[in-house]
C-alpha cells in the first residue's frame, strides 16, 4: 500500500469543552474511497469540520498528516489551497455573490498556491460549463447568488460541482446524500465516481447505506461516541443497513 | 518635440505667470462676516444679484443654529476660526514629487488601480499640469460644445451664463434651507455647472475628473445641474481614491433640476479622509443634495458609495413635482474604525402618479455607527404615488452599530408605500465556507460585502463600479480578525 494521503492519529477534539472525538485513527490511501458511517451525534460531522479547521473545534490531542505535512498547523484556507475539500452538509447562502465568481476565486487561490497563474476567464468558463454538463446543471445557475434560494438538492449538486472544478487531492463529503431524491442522488454519485482516481482519496460521511449503492467504497468505518468502533469492507455497510447501529453501540459500550 | 519637453514647456509657462505669488495674496485670514462675502464675490467678479443673494444667505445663517438631531458626535466647530477663501489649494509646502508622498497613501492608490499621473494629482503633488489629462480634457470640451452642453466651473458660469444661474440657483435648495446650506450659499467658492439643452442626450458621462481644477475647489462646493426638456445627463462626482485633506469641514450643496421628460443620474463615490484608526482627524462632511423633478415624466436618480469622512451628514433627496416623475436613491455607506454616518434620503411626492425607490445598504465595522434616516412624504395632490424602500444593514464585529430611522408622512389615502428592513451580521458560517474554498479572510469579507451591496453597485456606471468595489475592499481592510 502506498503512503496514505491523509493519516489521522489518536485525534481528540472538543467543542465548547465537550469532547466530540475521542481518539480517531484512520489512514486514507491514494486512490481509495472510505465511508464513515454512524448514528446521529457519533461525531461524523465533527470529524469533517476538524479536518477542515473550522473555528471552535479544538484539537486537544493527536495529529493529522496530510501529504507529508502537519495538517493541524495550517489555517483553514491553506488546507483548502493544498487540495483538501469539504463538501458541506448545509451549504450556506451568500446573497448577491454569484456562483461563478466564488468558484473562480477559489480556483485561483488554489492555482496561486501551486505557483500557477490565474486562469483566463474564457478557459474558466469552458471548464465550468463542461463540469456543469456532468451534473446536468443549467448555465443560468452560474449567475445566481451562491446557494441563494437553492433547493436542498441544488445546494448538494453545487458542492459536487465545486469539487469537480477544484479537483482536490482529498475530498471530505459530509452527508452529501442527505435530503436528495433518487435522481439527484444518482447525479451526485455520478459526480463523485467521476473524480475517483489513483491520485485522489475521498472520505464519504454518511448516515445511510443508499449512497454506497452508487459509490462503492473500499473501506467502511463505523463511528460511535467519538471513536471508530468497527472497520470493514463494503459488506459492513450492507450489514448496518440490515441490523442498524445498536448492536455496534452495545459492543462498544 | 518630445512629450516630456512639451510637458516641461507647459509647466514652465504656468510658473512664468506667477501662480505662486498670486495665490498667496488670495488667502483670507480666518473669520466670516459681510466683508468676507463681499471679498469672495468680488474675487469671482460676480454680478450684483449673486452678491445680494450671498448677503441674504449670510444674514440668515447668522440667525441660525447648527442642527444636532443627527446621530453623530463631534466637538463644537468654531466657524470664525475657518478661512473662507484660500483659492486653488496649491500649497507651498506641498510635496514636489511622488517620492515625498506618504508611502501608505501610495500603496492604497496602487491597490485601487489609480493611474500613476493621477496618483500624483491626488496626493497633491505641486506639479499640477498633467499632459495626458490636459489633452483629454480638451477633446472632451469640444465634443460637449458640439452637443450644446454647458459644463464649466460655476464661478465661470456666473459670468458667462448669468441668466441661467440666476434663474435656477437656490430654487431647489433655498439659501435658508438649513444651517449648512445657508453657510454654503454665503461663501461657496466653486463647483460645477451643467446645462443640457432640450432633447440632447449628453454624449458622455460628465465627471469632475476632466475638469482639472475641480477636485481642489475647497470646502464649500456648489453644484448646479439643469436638464432641459427631454434631455439626459449622467454626472459622476468625486474620486475613488482617498484624498488627504487638512480641512475639517466640508459643506457642499448640489441642486438638480429636471424639466419635462428629462433624466439626471448623479453618482457619487465619496472617500474623503476618514481619520485614523483611533478616530483622530478626518473630514466632517455636511452636504445638502436635492433634485427636483420639475416637469412631467422627469427622473432623478442618486447613487452613492460613501466610504470616507469622519462624519457624514447627507440626504440626497428628490422633490417629485411633475406628474409621473420618478425619484431613485441607491446608497452604500461604509463606516469603520470610529467613523459616523447619518445618511439617507427624502422623497417628496407632490405630483400625481409619482414613484420613488430607495435602496440603502449600510455596513458598519470596528466602533463605527451607521444610521439610515429617510423620509417619504406623500402630499394630498400625489394621487397614485408609490414608494418602495429597502434598508439593509450589515454588521462586522461586535462594537459597531446600525440604526434605521424611517419617517413616513402620507396625506393621500391612495398612496402605496412599502418598507423593508433587515440587519444581519457576516456569519461565521459564511466566512468559514469561503475560507474552506481557499479564500483569505480579507477576500472572504470583501466578497460577502460586495454581494450585500450588489443591487446598489450595479446602478453605478461601469468604470465606476469596479473602482467602487476596490474601494470597499480598501475601506474594510483589517475590519475582521
Amino acid at each position: 500500500m502506498s503512503t496514505p494521503l491523509l493519516s489521522i492519529h489518536n485525534l481528540h477534539v472538543s467543542v465548547a469543552d465537550r469532547e466530540v472525538l475521542r481518539g480517531i485513527d484512520l489512514a486514507l490511501p491514494a486512490g481509495e474511497v472510505h465511508a464513515i458511517m454512524g448514528p446521529n451525534g457519533s461525531g461524523k460531522s465533527s470529524l469533517s469540520h476538524a479536518l477542515a479547521g473550522k473555528p471552535g473545534y479544538a484539537v486537544t490531542a493527536g495529529s493529522v498528516d496530510y501529504l507529508g505535512r502537519d495538517l493541524l498547523s495550517l489555517p483553514p484556507e491553506q488546507r483548502a489551497r493544498q487540495g483538501l475539500f469539504l463538501g458541506f452538509q448545509y451549504p450556506v447562502e451568500i446573497p448577491g455573490v454569484n456562483n461563478a465568481y466564488l468558484l473562480r476565486a477559489a480556483l485561483n487561490a488554489a492555482r496561486r498556491a501551486r505557483g500557477q497563474g490565474e486562469i483566463d476567464a474564457f478557459d474558466f468558463l469552458g471548464l465550468v460549463k463542461e463540469r456543469m454538463a456532468l451534473m446536468k446543471m443549467d448555465e443560468s445557475f452560474l449567475s445566481r447568488g451562491v446557494n441563494e434560494g437553492f433547493s436542498g438538492g441544488e445546494k448538494k449538486r453545487n458542492e459536487i460541482l465545486q469539487m469537480l472544478v477544484l479537483e482536490p487531492r482529498v475530498a471530505v463529503l459530509d452527508e452529501t446524500d442527505s435530503g436528495l431524491d433518487i435522481d439527484a442522488l444518482k447525479m451526485v454519485a455520478g459526480g463523485i465516481n467521476s473524480v475517483r482516481s489513483p491520485e485522489r482519496a475521498i472520505l464519504l460521511v454518511t448516515h445511510y447505506q443508499r449512497l454506497l449503492d452508487h459509490v462503492q467504497p473500499d473501506r467502511v468505518h463505523v463511528l460511535a461516541r467519538g471513536r471508530i468502533v468497527k472497520s470493514g469492507g463494503p459488506e459492513l455497510a450492507r450489514e448496518l443497513e440490515q441490523r442498524g447501529y445498536d448492536w455496534l453501540l452495545d459492543e462498544a459500550a | 518635440m518630445t512629450q516630456d519637453a512639451r510637458l516641461e514647456s507647459v509647466l514652465g509657462r504656468g510658473y512664468q505667470h506667477g501662480f505662486v505669488t498670486d495665490i498667496e495674496s488670495d488667502t483670507l485670514p480666518p473669520g466670516l462676516d459681510e466683508e468676507t462675502v463681499r471679498f469672495i464675490s468680488a474675487k469671482k467678479q460676480e454680478p450684483q444679484f449673486l452678491l445680494d443673494w450671498r448677503l441674504r444667505a449670510l444674514e440668515r445663517w447668522l440667525a441660525m443654529k447648527e442642527p444636532h438631531w443627527a446621530r453623530v458626535n463631534y466637538p463644537p466647530i468654531d466657524y470664525q476660526a475657518i478661512s473662507y477663501y484660500s483659492a486653488p489649494k496649491v500649497r507651498t509646502d506641498a510635496p514636489q514629487s511622488l517620492s515625498e508622498v506618504d508611502p501608505k497613501l501610495l500603496a492604497t492608490y496602487e491597490k485601487l488601480g489609480v493611474p500613476l499621473h493621477e496618483r500624483a494629482r491626488l496626493a497633491g503633488v505641486a506639479v499640477d499640469a498633467v499632459f495626458d489629462s490636459v489633452s483629454v480634457a480638451t477633446t472632451f470640451k469640444e465634443r460637449l460644445a458640439a452637443a450644446g452642453v454647458i459644463f464649466c466651473p460655476i464661478s465661470e458660469a456666473v459670468r458667462t451664463h448669468p441668466q441661467l444661474v440666476e434663474q435656477y440657483l437656490g430654487t431647489v435648495v433655498p439659501y435658508g434651507d438649513n444651517f449648512f446650506a445657508a453657510l454654503n450659499s454665503a461663501v461657496f467658492t466653486d463647483g460645477s455647472f451643467v446645462y443640457v439643452p432640450p432633447g440632447v442626450r449628453c454624449p458622455m458621462e460628465l465627471s469632475t475628473y476632466f475638469r482639472i481644477n475641480a477636485a481642489k475647489t475647497g470646502q464649500f462646493e456648489r453644484t448646479l445641474i439643469i436638464a432641459d426638456q427631454g434631455s439626459h445627463v449622467s454626472y459622476l462626482e468625486g474620486c475613488t481614491a482617498p484624498m488627504r485633506d487638512e480641512n475639517q469641514l466640508h459643506a457642499a450643496v448640489v441642486e438638480l433640476v429636471a424639466l419635462d421628460d428629462a433624466q439626471i443620474k448623479y453618482s457619487t463615490v465619496q472617500n474623503w479622509y476618514p481619520g485614523d484608526e483611533h478616530g483622530r482627524g478626518g473630514i466632517y462632511n455636511f452636504v445638502t443634495k436635492r433634485g427636483e423633478c420639475r416637469g412631467r415624466n422627469a427622473k432623478i436618480s442618486w447613487t452613492q458609495v460613501e466610504t470616507g469622512s469622519a462624519i457624514t451628514w447627507k440626504y440626497p433627496s428628490c422633490v417629485l413635482r411633475g406628474e409621473n416623475s420618478v425619484g431613485e436613491f441607491y446608497s452604500v455607506a461604509v463606516t469603520s474604525n470610529y467613523q459616523q454616518a447619518d445618511t439617507g434620503t427624502k422623497m417628496i411626492h407632490l405630483g400625481a402618479n409619482t414613484r420613488s425607490t430607495i435602496i440603502s445598504k449600510g455596513i458598519s465595522a470596528g466602533h463605527a455607527q451607521n444610521t439610515y434616516r429617510g423620509l417619504v412624504a406623500v402630499m394630498p395632490g400625489a394621487t397614485g404615488a408609490r414608494n418602495f424602500t429597502q434598508c439593509d444593514s450589515l454588521l462586522i464585529g461586535a462594537d459597531c452599530g446600525a440604526h434605521t430611522v424611517p419617517y413616513l408622512e402620507t396625506k393621500n389615502p391612495q398612496a402605496v408605500v412599502e418598507h423593508e428592513a433587515s440587519t444581519s451580521k457576516i456569519s461565521e458560517e459564511q466566512l468559514f465556507y469561503c475560507l474552506q474554498r481557499g479564500l483569505s479572510e480579507e477576500d472572504a469579507v470583501n466578497l460577502i460585502v460586495s454581494g450585500f451591496c450588489r443591487t446598489v453597485l450595479r446602478e453605478l456606471p461601469m468604470e465606476f463600479a469596479v473602482e467602487a468595489q476596490n474601494l470597499l475592499a480598501v475601506s474594510l481592510e483589517g475590519a475582521v480578525g
